[in-house]
């Protein structure tokens, strides 16, 4: 297992890391490398990657506990049960046309929208935070759905990002029909053997 | 000339640029010497690579490399900020999109709580769980 936090800081993630005293490695991603190479749009975002280096689960929602159920109506125990049993050798990961079908790419206006995010976060390390500001605005203009810019940005911005200011992103968006979330459908790796359900 | 900043990767380089009209001209020969690129002969060419200039008059004018041009002859996504006289090169969507749809996992390299770098290659061999997560 590696964890990458999407923190301004490491100072920011270092309360989680040291409360789990983990034994994996566990990462500091401040300007959003992780993001930008896999196409993350939101967090957690997990992936399986197999003893060859392939992605066998693309960009997937899953969480690590239930604590969060009620918000998000994401439940641990699926995913939890179907990576023990692919880490085992019981049950299937991906196939490659499954992986091919389900993994989201980039276009052209979320990699200027990450360009934007990037030229923010640098100028932010510079104390530059009013210029900083209008690069994030201008991120999550140009790739709305991505939430490691429009809300990962806001403890750099002085925004609670659990306040109302979030809220009310989340309510415009979801209210639009648009997903905060976007697990993979429940049918995804359940093509092969079945155990991983 | 202003001093602009062209940050690219974990690279900040400083290169003496003209702003003329909106664009930024920097000057050619910092910009071989900070970012390791030079038109020669309708190419721009690194000590890797050079690449075919589809459009000369877009790249270079009045003597300098146009900023906007030199981020589209390499095919990488441009951010930038006059006032500032500070731009950012990011990756490209085709190369992305190329990768993610090869399934090969991209590797990298990212320094832990004591600022010790990992990289993703040091786990081959290995079953991973990747996650990305955040406080906010």
């Amino acid at each position: 297992m590696i964890t990458v936090a999407l923190d301004k800081t490491a100072d920011d993630a270092r309360p989680w890391i040291e409360a789990a005293s983990p034994t994996h490695p566990t990462l500091i991603d401040p300007r959003h490398v992780l993001a930008d190479l896999y196409n993350v749009v939101n967090v957690p975002t997990i992936f399986w990657i197999d003893e060859r280096g392939r992605i066998v689960r693309p960009n997937d929602v899953a969480f690590g506990a239930d604590t969060f159920k009620h918000i998000t109506g994401l439940e641990s125990a699926r995913h939890l049960a179907a990576l023990r049993a692919w880490v085992r050798g019981e049950g299937p990961a991906l196939s490659a046309d499954e992986v091919r079908r389900h993994q989201p790419l980039p276009t052209e206006d979320h990699q200027r929208a990450r360009a934007e995010f990037g030229l923010g976060q640098w100028l932010w390390t510079q104390g530059r935070t009013a210029a900083a500001e209008r690069h994030f605005v201008r991120g999550g203009e140009l790739a709305p759905h991505d939430f490691t810019i429009r809300r990962g940005t806001m403890p750099m911005r002085g925004i609670d990002s659990m306040g109302p200011q979030f809220r009310e992103m989340l309510q415009t968006w979801v209210g639009a029909g648009q997903p905060y979330y976007r697990p993979l459908p429940d049918t995804a790796g359940a093509s092969g053997s079945g155990s991983a359900r | 000339m202003d001093r602009f900043t062209i940050v690219d990767d974990e690279r900040a380089a400083e290169i003496p640029a003209r702003l003329t009209g909106g664009r930024v001209l920097l000057d050619p020969a910092a910009l071989k010497d900070t970012l390791g690129w030079e038109m020669h002969d309708g190419l721009l060419c690194s000590d890797a690579m050079c690449i075919p200039v589809a459009d000369d008059a877009a790249l270079v004018r009045e003597g300098g490399i146009d900023l906007e041009g030199f981020a589209r002859t390499l095919d990488r996504a441009l951010a930038v900020d006059v006032e500032e006289h500070a731009a950012f090169l990011g990756g490209s969507a085709r190369e992305r999109a190329q990768a993610l749809a090869s399934q090969h996992a991209p590797d990298f390299t990212l320094p832990d709580l004591d600022g010790r770098p990992h990289s993703l290659s040091e786990q081959r061999g290995k079953k991973i769980l990747l996650v990305a997560w955040a406080s906010w």
